[in-house]
């Protein structure tokens, strides 16, 4: 049965907050647990945020919806789906028993992020609780907030490390009237040119994927997704089709296709060997085909090449490497997933001060965690 | 400083005006999309620090969803980069809570911005209502129907008179109410979006319905919009502008309260907004030289921003805090989101020397000048002694 906003649970929170605070341990705050293997592992005990859940307020015509973080995203989903929204960045779920705040802390973002934008450009608002118990309010639920710094967008991503989220408002979209999907055979060169030149043009290219080889003289699979009014998204296509010579994928392959992306049960992405990390590269658009020693000839590009998903070993040298070129390049590497016998205490993320123009930031994160959680209640380094 | 059509980014010192990108970038079939009123004149970095929207911001976002990257320097001489352009960075998001922070985190020395296609074609519609609440509902029914519109701005009465006058847009001076929705996009777009549009602007009750048929046309429908500040100026020596933001829902119930309260305190309020996103810019008109009539414009503009709270909003859309509305800041946030704003303002900048009188109240302050409402003899803070 669904707590709807049991404010008993936030006391016990509290409760179990306070009680870590005295005893200086810290709290790996945990949902559905579909994404518990994101980030660098830690054994902490659990608070177990699932306690306060339900949709506390969906206006359709605000496009804001807010709920509890322990509310399933399922339910969320299947509450917009009945008013004909969505959540624009297409979240992925990872499993059955996903939630709301897992949604948000991971800050991982579908297909649709290239073009919807970020998850944390959706965040409005939020309710928190501190490492010092308090409960605190962000942001709001209105589209347009300038009042006091906009702490909510700092739990996007956080992954548990900054406070313990209680609630969020996120706004909602409309579902497009119309959605094509083209797909086309070209190089991994030519690929990126052609989503570049794309996006420059009023065609309201969504989503694209690209898997295929790194050998640059091959061709790979690229597949587009047009959605918006029915006679542009025709009039896109159209264009799309006849320049490149693309076919337009039926209804149900092309979003069994991108649901399976967003989810990661393509086989290019799914099955990873025991030795084997999966890559995440976050990369600037200008950045082209990317060479890399040891790693997998097979590569899947995402978000118009801004996204790349590479399998290789998973040890330190490969993801220094990676890490050196993809700063080199503007952006930044993570070890996403990791195969069975790799070695799980691994440091998963690129961290600020491995960055150029980014190092005096460490300093001022870490105040930033200390004005908020001075014992380090939530300092699980699941993060840094 | 450097634009580049294949990203589609351009990099910009702060003092670069907001128009100015879009114009040096329209000859690649580009622009920048946020378009605050005062684009003419507002800079990219006074922009940043204002999270600064425009009309067209409920289709294509503010300030924070158009910027990619921003070069700072902390206060004790560092030089940083906040976000980068890849489509995310490590740590943190701090880039989102530099924007709108009034200088008060870091001194802006560069921004990437974000270029967008120039949509082909964009029409208006314009809507006369004779009721507030049925333009007030119309705006949630577009919504509603699935539509987001480039822009949608409402405009009362009293303002429709007055800036008819100053510039011969055409408005139905009978109205109570008139509604701008637009569209933009291909022109395949924009005709299934304007019919759509026209349909539920019908069904709402609209007393009449224009569609702009040509560029000359479209802008004449919003010089008024855009010519409300200076009708405003022409009416009273001074005026008071108010930023309120509410849900889309409440926007009669705030209207009606308003007019309810120029009986009260008698003085006349000129109503334009961004519908869309329940951004209220109410204009109150007085005679600053009266320092009466000052104080009571000033009382005026704390109540409606108290109403916006009550109503589920926010006492400031996108103009900022600064001094003016700083004692409001305690009518929207508790102690606790106070002191850690503070938290906040020390991480960056530990001496506070950066913008020190912004943006956020002392717990001393909103004591003194927070005029709360006292209900059942309860004062707030009542440890604390008073003049």
């Amino acid at each position: 049965m669904s707590q709807q906003g049991n404010n008993m649970n936030i006391e016990v929170f509290r409760e179990q907050i306070l009680q870590a605070a005295k005893s200086n341990t810290s709290l790996s705050i945990e949902g559905g647990g579909t994404k518990s293997w994101y980030g660098n592992a830690n054994t902490s005990p659990k608070l177990d945020a699932r306690g306060y859940s339900g949709i506390l307020e969906y206006q359709p015509e605000e496009l804001v919806i807010t709920a509890c973080a322990g509310t399933p995203l399922k339910e969320i989903e299947m509450a917009l789906e009945a008013k004909n929204q969505i959540l624009p960045f297409e979240p992925p779920h990872f499993g059955e028993t996903a939630t709301f705040g897992g949604v948000i802390a991971s800050g991982l973002a579908g297909p649709a992020r290239i073009s919807a934008g970020n998850l944390r450009d959706f965040v409005l608002g939020a309710r928190v609780m501190d490492g010092n118990g308090r409960d605190l309010s962000f942001g709001g639920k209105v589209m347009k907030n300038v009042a006091g710094y906009d702490v909510s967008r700092l739990l996007p991503g956080s992954l548990g490390t900054f406070a313990l989220l209680l609630e969020a408002s996120v706004k909602v979209l409309p579902r497009p009237a119309a959605t094509a999907t083209l797909r086309c055979y070209v190089t991994q060169d030519h690929a990126l040119k052609l989503l570049n030149e794309w996006a420059g043009q009023p065609i309201s290219l969504t989503a694209s994927c690209w898997i295929g080889s790194t050998n640059p003289e091959e061709k790979g699979e690229l597949t587009i997704r047009i959605c918006g009014a029915i006679a542009a998204v025709h009039a896109s296509a159209t264009l799309i089709s006849v320049s490149i010579g693309a076919k337009e994928l039926d209804a149900t392959t092309a979003s069994g296709f991108w649901k399976n992306l967003r989810e990661q049960k393509l086989d290019a992405l799914e099955s990873l060997s025991e030795n084997e990390t999966l890559y995440r590269l976050s990369l600037p658009a200008a950045c082209g085909p990317l060479q890399a020693l040891n790693m997998s000839p097979e590569i899947v590009l995402e978000w118009h090449g801004q996204q790349r998903w590479w399998k290789g070993p998973g040890d330190d040298e490969t993801f220094n490497a990676l890490k050196a070129l993809a700063n080199a390049n503007g952006g930044h590497a993570t070890r996403f997933r990791q195969g069975s016998d790799v070695n799980p205490s691994n440091q998963r993320f690129t961290l600020l001060s491995e960055q150029a123009h980014s190092k005096a930031l460490e300093m001022v994160q870490k105040r930033l965690r200390a004005a908020f959680d001075p014992v380090g209640v939530f300092a699980t380094n699941r993060l840094s | 400083m450097s634009v580049d059509p294949f990203t589609r980014t351009a990099v910009v010192q702060p003092g670069v005006r907001n128009l100015a990108i879009s114009e040096a970038v329209a000859h690649l079939g580009l622009h920048y999309a946020p378009d605050p009123s005062s684009q003419i004149a507002c800079s990219i970095g006074g922009n940043v620090n204002e999270n600064s929207g425009g009309v067209h911001c409920l289709k294509y976002g503010l300030t924070l969803h158009n910027v990619l990257r921003v070069r700072a320097i902390l206060m004790n001489g560092e030089i940083v980069e906040f976000g980068s352009l890849a489509p995310d960075s490590p740590g943190l998001d701090l880039l989102a809570v530099l924007m709108g922070s009034e200088g008060m985190l870091a001194v802006v020395t560069e921004v990437t911005v974000k270029l967008l296609p120039k949509p082909k074609l964009a029409r208006v519609i314009m809507a006369s209502f004779d009721d507030i609440e049925k333009g007030g509902n119309a705006v949630a029914a577009i919504i509603a129907a699935g539509i987001i519109p480039a822009g949608l701005e409402m405009m009362d009465k009293a303002t429709t008179r007055a800036v008819e006058e100053f510039v011969h847009a055409g408005y139905d001076l009978e109205a109570e109410a008139i509604l701008l929705c637009e569209s933009d996009g291909t022109p395949e777009e924009v005709a299934e979006e304007i019919e759509r549009m026209t349909e539920v602007l019908q069904k709402a009750g609209a007393s009449g319905i224009q569609v702009s048929q040509d560029e000359s046309e479209r802008l004449r429908f919003w010089s008024g919009r855009k010519n409300a500040f200076p009708a405003a100026g022409r009416l009273a020596p001074d005026y008071y502008c108010m930023d309120g933001t509410i849900p889309r829902r409440n926007i009669s119930t705030l209207l009606k309260r308003i007019h309810s309260m120029e009986n009260k305190y008698g003085l006349a309020c000129l109503n334009v907004f961004h519908a869309g996103d329940g951004n209220m810019h109410p204009l109150i008109l007085f005679n600053g030289a009266d320092q009466e009539e000052w104080h009571r414009a000033e009382e005026f503009g704390t109540e409606i921003l108290e109403a916006c709270v009550q109503l589920g909003g926010t006492i400031t859309g996108e103009h900022g805090v600064g001094i003016e509305k700083i004692n409001s800041m305690c009518i929207q946030f508790g102690e606790g989101e106070r002191e850690s704003f503070w938290g906040v303002k020390s991480a960056f900048d530990p001496e506070k020397l950066l913008n020190p009188d912004k943006a956020i109240p002392t717990l001393t302050r909103c004591a003194e000048y927070g005029r709360m409402r006292i209900s059942g003899g309860k004062l707030p803070h009542p440890e604390l002694e008073r003049f």
